[in-house]
């Protein structure tokens, strides 16, 4: 019966593909499974005083290594000893910025210096840099200018240790993420070896980098998750509640750390939605108490989140309340709340007049201001005009004048003002072109018109001519700076001015598309509003813009990352790393230094860790074909087997996925991508080498009788080890820095190590 | 003993008969109207044209197979291949049989009505529900229009159909020997299916996934040997497709034996392999690159445009536009068209002359060469100066002396990349080398750049340090050799013939060939433009868009593909009701609330299987595309929902429900698109039910 029910599962469950083999278990395991679980759990409460930090009290099957919590504890300390160790030695080298230290050590300055910026991340990162940086005493005042630039005087050090703390936790967390998977001491350790001693790892945890930040979220909420998967049999105790709250916790960290963090989530919601599918299949259990567990997974794992994401940017906020570089990004609304911007308690004339100098800003979110510049539509895109975009960033060439259609300049000493449903031309200020619109297609967008610069000094032709439309206005209606919705009919055609947020190539610098679209639903990519306004005739008053509320700021800041990410796209001439690489260690990244006389680190995966880990995802699914294929043909196995094969189907098919989750997502990015990303798919790939090759290793006895299995066993962990420490003492100059000759002459101390032609130490 | 009498009883299933003939009535009636080019036929009947020339082509759009059925229909309707595929809306000329043209994409669109109906009672649903499947699919208008015309959406969603089909048949009559050749044939048009579209993929993948997990539950039933089942699956499923796609490209490669159009694309020694072109100018070359050869080296990247090393007498300007200072010597680049400056000398380094001695002394791998550019004898010289559009990249120059103390830096070392021997020497055609610097150890690369005017607009080649293992930009092919023999400036007199003559076509295997070709279609990429009526997958839902096919010259008819908003909408809310009611199953399951019996739930799960899993993989993966993407992408989904609705209908009513319920298609208002009816503008603007449909009007 049990196995029916498996495949009926199977047969509907199109969606969980990658929970497959985890259905897989017949039911007869499972009791089994709880069997040794409820044991697990009695010496759990036995010892429940020295459970405190949640590692010592763990039941060990039968493994040779069985050891009493004293002695697992000493290993822990020795684990942590260490990572601390390797992560802290040599922080403060080199003396001066390396790689991408360049912006988030300048971020964390900005935060000290309350100046605003924009990054295409989540901010917690970065405030938790810039805290660190506060508390050992920097000041902020270290320009960050380039990589190679020299600290000289000032505090890095504090905003280093934070990474490198942090950083350290990774080899720990995983050490007992894979302990309490798989209850095997060997399993854990050689996950921790694997970890302490990868070059990669190290080198990533030692600068001013969000990643040891990210990972050490990341794995804290996975760690939080297994910890509760643990306490399934005793819901709605104490601990139940920390660890639900505590993968929680994590979880808002990671994503408030970069949106990679969205990957965790959903490896956490897809492990409770199986924990729920779990719990509803317990006929034992009422539907009361279903609905208990589903609200308190719903309280613990989406609220407890969202509400500590929504306060971190609420804090950064708060805390960032000066103008500065990132204001462009943001609608007119949201930069009035900067102080030193010139929308801050702005003073112009309030309504917009002929004559006036003006810029115009789309009003989508991210929409940027109207812009034209001195370059032509290349050839074979419409007419061979002067470009018309839309720009993010203030310019001089975002600026506008409004004038009559018919003379240049208004003869009268009173201002006219512009109202509804007036036909206007916008005179480009530096060009002196018209805004200009033709029954051409545009560049991108091929259902619209092309918009162009046209004429000279202000002199077109009637394609120039603009009707101004307030929106929800009547005739008559005046324009409002910075409060009124306008719109900009095009007389001769009859479409609407529209920015279609596609970014133009090369020869648009790319920029924003803007376009004259013939469809006229009012959508706040039709829509622009009048941002800066000079008139020397008109009286300067003081505008009280209407604040925005928080939810407001807090989705459009959204939506310009979100942007901000898919606008990084790969530059031609740039290194660009192609996901296939990472695995295989094909080629690292340069921190810094490139001459032989200068102190060089590059980060590249220990190529003997990296390319273990490779051979075990090779491994790992042969091995779970064979052992779900004996186990679905019903073969008589042993206990010892049964458990390894449950071990490594269900808590290595946890890893496994996710593996895939921090991976295979890059492959459908179009963002430029670095090595870097896979340093979280490479601990969840770690934790899986250390769960396949144990069981490898305990499988000795398929092939040698008994004696003879367990010396081949030490035999290969020893090997194992060795082979890891040894790589480590060949490769720790990669991170540690290295100066002398390139690895390719003679005489480096890299000298031989050059494996593969394409790391460039 | 013969028995008499000699009976033979059939039984007709005369509704299927009657669904046919009315499938093939709307499919096939006044096929060859309009005739003139309709949309993609444009695109399409360029390559039926090359077919019946014989002329190779690379269509990176998809496999060949659905091009070669085409080519079939044409090759029956004796067309020459001799019309100009220009624009849509061209008038086809008489000698063209435009029926028999389109007919087999047609007769495929008529045969899924049939297949659909059979489908339905193979998923063990009624014979009415089979009805309305097949009339659902009958009365589409988007897919009668797809079938009208020479595209390839009919010959998809038809294989697709057959193999789900013949799959099923398969798994259901368990007792048989005849059911492996159902598997086999379900094996067989898969590979048709992905030989006519990559598309066809998804549904492939789909359907071995439900094969799979058969399999998987047969492992677990310990009361039969499955091993000799297993390996029968395994062959007929992925092995024999495999197979045919293999052989797809066979036939491909067999019949199209004469160069082409896009000759450019593929490397040299596939040229070579092509009946003119290239072999008609490399046969009798001297295979061996010697000291005093002439060449033309060409680049083996095929992006942006193939080209060959370039100089000629212009040099870099001192000053760029960004105020970066240059060497002003003599402009390199690569130029994408046959030149006399293309050739280059390959001179021995220690040696003044520029002829080949005799016997003549082939260049090897790794000897240091130094390369005259043919006409203004100017060595192939490269320096520490950045390049022009490349500033990371060094400059590569024709040196001149301009007495700046910048010596010449002129020495090339020949690194043969695709060598099978150290010491192997340089071949013509064969052979790809890299040119690696002497003093700075850069490698010679087509940067992909155009330069501005002042290198008009060709493309820029520098020297780059960076020794990145594996591009195709550093690779360089000598393509056209010969010995030469004048040492002064009068190189094109005489071309002499070498005796150690090749036969390059017999060089290349086929599989060699496939493998290029493939690696090629796969990632040579057109450049994506918005197209007019192109969509995004989530407008296909609401069919938000449409496409117009077609536009008389003079009148308002006018052809669109647009689909019926009845039965769209139909299968849209029966994909959600399927959901819902799933999922209200699933969880009244798992409390242990058994609504259905065990068979009728074993039905209603293989029916989301096959429609809803169906339609996800065919729509889904879209959602993830970055291409120019139609709503005629969308039609292979919308087949598996149409076959859906009635199913779940059936379903409801039995299950469910106790009364009956009937839904009427309203087909008749749009049908007139598809058949490219004249109307006045004002029936136009009512047949307008959305904003967003571009109905054309033609202006008074």
């Amino acid at each position: 019966m049990a196995k029916e029910e498996c495949i009926t599962q199977l047969n509907t469950a199109g969606d969980t593909s990658t929970l497959r083999h985890r259905r897989t278990v017949p039911t007869s395991s499972e009791t089994l499974q709880t069997l040794s679980e409820d044991r697990r759990s009695q010496t759990a409460e036995l010892d429940d005083t020295q459970s405190s930090n949640g590692t010592s009290a763990h039941f060990s099957p039968g493994g040779h290594f069985s050891q009493d919590p004293q002695s697992s504890r000493v290993v822990l300390m020795l684990v942590a000893g260490l990572c601390f160790a390797t992560r802290l030695y040599k922080i403060t080298e080199p003396p001066h910025v390396c790689w991408d230290e360049t912006h988030f050590g300048k971020m964390g300055s900005y935060y000290i210096n309350r100046t605003f910026f924009f990054d295409v991340h989540p901010p917690l990162a970065k405030m938790l840099i810039g805290l660190a940086g506060y508390m050992t005493g920097y000041d902020g005042t270290f320009p960050f200018g380039k990589p190679g630039d020299k600290y000289e005087h000032h505090n890095y050090w504090g905003m280093r240790g934070l990474c490198a703390v942090l950083g350290s936790f990774l080899p720990i967390f995983a050490y007992v993420i894979v302990q309490d998977l798989s209850r095997s001491y060997t399993a854990a350790l050689i996950t921790a070896t694997l970890l302490i001693f990868d070059t990669g790892c190290i080198t990533i945890s030692q600068y001013i980098l969000l990643d040891p930040i990210l990972l050490f979220f990341i794995m804290a909420a996975v760690l939080s998750m297994v910890k509760f998967n643990l306490q399934r049999f005793r819901p709605f105790t104490s601990y139940w509640w920390l660890w639900l709250v505590l993968t929680g916790v994590n979880l808002a960290g990671a994503l408030g750390v970069k949106f990679v963090g969205l990957f965790v989530i959903l490896l956490v919601g897809l492990n409770t939605v199986w924990d729920l599918w779990r719990i509803l299949g317990d006929l034992s259990l009422s539907l009361v108490e279903i609905s208990k567990h589903f609200l308190a997974r719903v309280v613990g794992l989406i609220l407890v989140p969202l509400f500590l994401y929504v306060t971190i940017f609420a804090v950064h906020f708060v805390v960032l309340n000066k103008s500065g570089p990132g204001d462009g990004f943001f609608s007119s609304a949201f930069q009035s709340r900067l102080i030193g911007n010139n929308l801050h308690n702005a003073s112009m004339p309030e309504y917009l007049a002929y004559g006036s100098t003006i810029t115009v800003k789309n009003l989508r979110i991210a929409g940027g201001y109207l812009h034209s510049h001195w370059h032509l539509y290349p050839e074979g895109v419409g007419a061979r005009q002067q470009q018309v975009t839309a720009y993010l960033h203030k310019d001089y060439n975002n600026v506008w004048l409004v004038h009559k259609q018919d003379n240049n300049a208004s003869q009268s000493v009173t201002a006219d003002l512009v109202r509804h449903g007036d036909i206007i031309r916008l005179e480009h200020k530096e060009t002196t072109r018209n805004l200009h619109g033709h029954l051409h297609e545009a560049p991108l967008t091929k259902k619209h018109f092309q918009v162009t610069g046209y004429g000279i000094n202000g002199t077109g032709d009637t394609n120039d001519l603009w009707q101004v439309e307030v929106c929800g206005g009547q005739k008559g209606d005046v324009v409002k700076v910075l409060r009124s919705k306008i719109r900009f009919l095009h007389r001769a055609t009859g479409c609407v001015l529209y920015s279609s947020g596609k970014t133009l190539p090369k020869w648009g610098w790319e920029q924003v598309e803007v376009t004259c679209s013939p469809y006229l639903k009012e959508t706040p990519s039709s829509q622009w509003n009048i941002e800066d306004h000079i008139n020397p005739k008109l009286p300067n008053i003081s505008l009280s813009v209407l604040k925005p509320h928080f939810l407001e700021i807090l989705l459009e800041s959204h939506i310009v990352m979100i942007r901000g990410n898919s606008g990084l796209k790969p530059k031609d001439n740039e290194m660009n790393s192609k996901p296939w690489h990472w695995p295989i260690n094909y080629q690292g990244l340069r921190f810094s230094g490139v001459n032989d006389t200068e102190y060089r680190v590059y980060l590249l995966g220990n190529p003997v860790v990296w390319w273990m880990n490779l051979a075990s995802l090779g491994l790992y699914p042969i091995m779970v074909a064979v052992a779900s294929i004996t186990l679905q043909r019903g073969f008589s196995l042993g206990q010892k087997r049964i458990e390894h094969s449950l071990v490594l189907m269900r808590e290595g098919g946890l890893l496994l996925l996710g593996w895939l989750l921090h991976y295979a997502p890059f492959y459908t990015m179009g963002r430029v991508l670095y090595f870097h990303h896979y340093f979280p798919a490479m601990l969840f790939s770690s934790m899986l080498t250390g769960i396949t090759f144990d069981v490898l290793l305990k499988s000795t006895d398929l092939l040698l009788r008994p004696p003879y299995s367990d010396w081949l066993q030490r035999l290969g962990q020893m090997v194992l080890l060795f082979s890891v420490l040894y790589s480590f003492y060949l490769f720790h100059p990669l991170s540690y820095g290295m100066t002398g000759p390139l690895a390719h002459e003679p005489g480096s101390a890299m000298a031989g190590q050059k494996w593969m032609d394409s790391w460039e130490f | 003993m013969l028995q008499l009498p000699l009976v033979v009883t059939t039984q007709v299933d005369l509704v299927l008969v009657l669904v046919s003939l009315l499938a093939f009535w709307t499919r096939l009636s006044r096929l060859s109207s309009p005739n003139a080019v309709v949309f993609d036929e444009v695109y399409y009947g360029q390559f039926v044209s090359l077919y019946m020339k014989r002329v190779f082509f690379i269509d990176d759009s998809g496999p060949p197979l659905g091009h070669m059925i085409m080519a079939l229909g044409a090759y029956l309707g004796e067309f020459d291949g001799n019309f100009v595929w220009n624009r849509i809306g061209a008038e086809y000329p008489s000698s063209v049989s435009v029926w028999s043209l389109r007919l087999l994409p047609a007769v495929c669109g008529a045969l899924c009505v049939p297949l659909v109906y059979l489908l339905t009672l193979e998923l063990k649903f009624c014979h009415l529900s089979a009805l309305g499947a097949s009339a659902l699919l009958l009365l589409e208008n988007s897919l009668i229009v797809q079938s009208r015309f020479m595209l390839l959406e009919s010959l998809l969603i038809f294989f697709v159909l057959v193999a789900l089909l013949s799959y099923l048949k398969f798994h259901n009559h368990p007792n048989s020997w005849f059911r492996y050749c159902w598997l086999l044939l379900s094996g067989a048009s898969c590979a048709a299916a992905v030989g006519v579209k990559y598309m066809g993929v998804f549904s492939y993948l789909l359907l071995v996934g439900v094969a799979s997990l058969h399999t998987w539950n047969l492992i677990g039933d310990r009361t039969l040997s499955v091993c000799v089942q297993c390996v029968c699956r395994a062959v007929c499923l992925l092995v024999v497709p495999v197979l045919l796609y293999v052989f797809w490209f066979y036939l491909h490669l067999t019949l199209l034996h004469r160069s082409g159009p896009h000759d450019q694309l593929m490397s040299s020694a596939f040229q070579a392999s092509l009946e003119g072109g290239l072999s008609r100018i490399t046969q009798g070359q001297p295979l061996d690159v010697s000291y005093g050869s002439q060449v033309t080296l060409r680049s083996s990247a095929s992006q942006p445009i193939p080209c060959w090393l370039h100089s000629h007498k212009a040099n870099y300007p001192i000053r760029y536009e960004n105020g970066r200072g240059s060497s002003h010597q003599q402009q390199v680049t690569c130029y994408p068209f046959k030149d006399v400056n293309n050739w280059w000398i390959i001179k021995d380094a220690g040696r003044q002359e520029l002829v080949v001695s005799s016997p003549p002394r082939p260049v090897r791998h790794g000897d240091v060469i130094q390369l005259v550019h043919g006409m203004t004898s100017r060595f192939l010289n490269s320096h520490d100066v950045a390049a022009p559009m490349s500033p990371h990249s060094q400059e590569v120059s024709g040196y001149i002396d301009f007495n700046v103390s910048m010596a010449a830096q002129n020495l090339w070392r020949v690194d043969i990349s695709n060598r099978e021997a150290e010491s192997e020497s340089w071949k013509t055609i064969m052979s790809e080398v890299r040119l690696v610097h002497v003093n700075t150890s850069a490698v010679l690369k087509l940067s992909g750049v155009s330069l501005p005017d002042w290198g008009f607009r060709q493309l820029e080649v520098v020297a780059e340090k960076l020794f990145k293992a594996h591009s195709s930009s550093l690779g360089w092919t000598v393509e056209e050799h010969r010995y030469g023999t004048s040492q002064e400036q009068k190189e094109r007199e005489a071309e002499l013939h070498s005796p150690t003559h090749i036969d390059v076509d017999r060089k290349m295997s086929f599989w060699a060939k496939f493998l290029e070709l493939q690696w090629k279609m796969l990632t040579v990429k057109q450049e994506d433009s918005e197209h007019k009526y192109s969509s995004s997958p989530l407008e296909w839902i609401t069919m938000e868009t449409n496409i117009a096919y077609w536009l008389h010259s003079s009148t308002n008819a006018q052809i669109h593909l647009i689909g019926n908003p009845v039965s769209w909408g139909v299968a849209h809310l029966s994909l959600l009701a399927y959901q819902l009611l799933a999922a209200v199953y699933l969880l009244r399951r798992r409390r242990g609330l058994k609504d259905l019996p065990d068979g009728v739930w074993a039905q209603f799960v293989c029916l989301g299987c096959v429609c809803v899993g169906g339609w996800l993989v065919n729509f889904v993966p879209f959602l993830l595309m970055e291409k120019t993407l139609f709503l005629y992408h969308y039609l292979p989904a919308l087949c598996y929902l149409h076959l859906l609705s009635p199913a779940l209908l059936e379903h409801t009513h039995t299950h469910l429900l106790r009364y009956t319920h009937t839904h009427s298609p309203a087909h008749r208002s749009t049908h007139r698109h598809a058949l490219g009816v004249c109307l006045s503008a004002s029936q136009l603007q009512a047949l307008k039910w959305r904003d967003s449909w571009d109905i054309l009007y033609r202006r008074r």
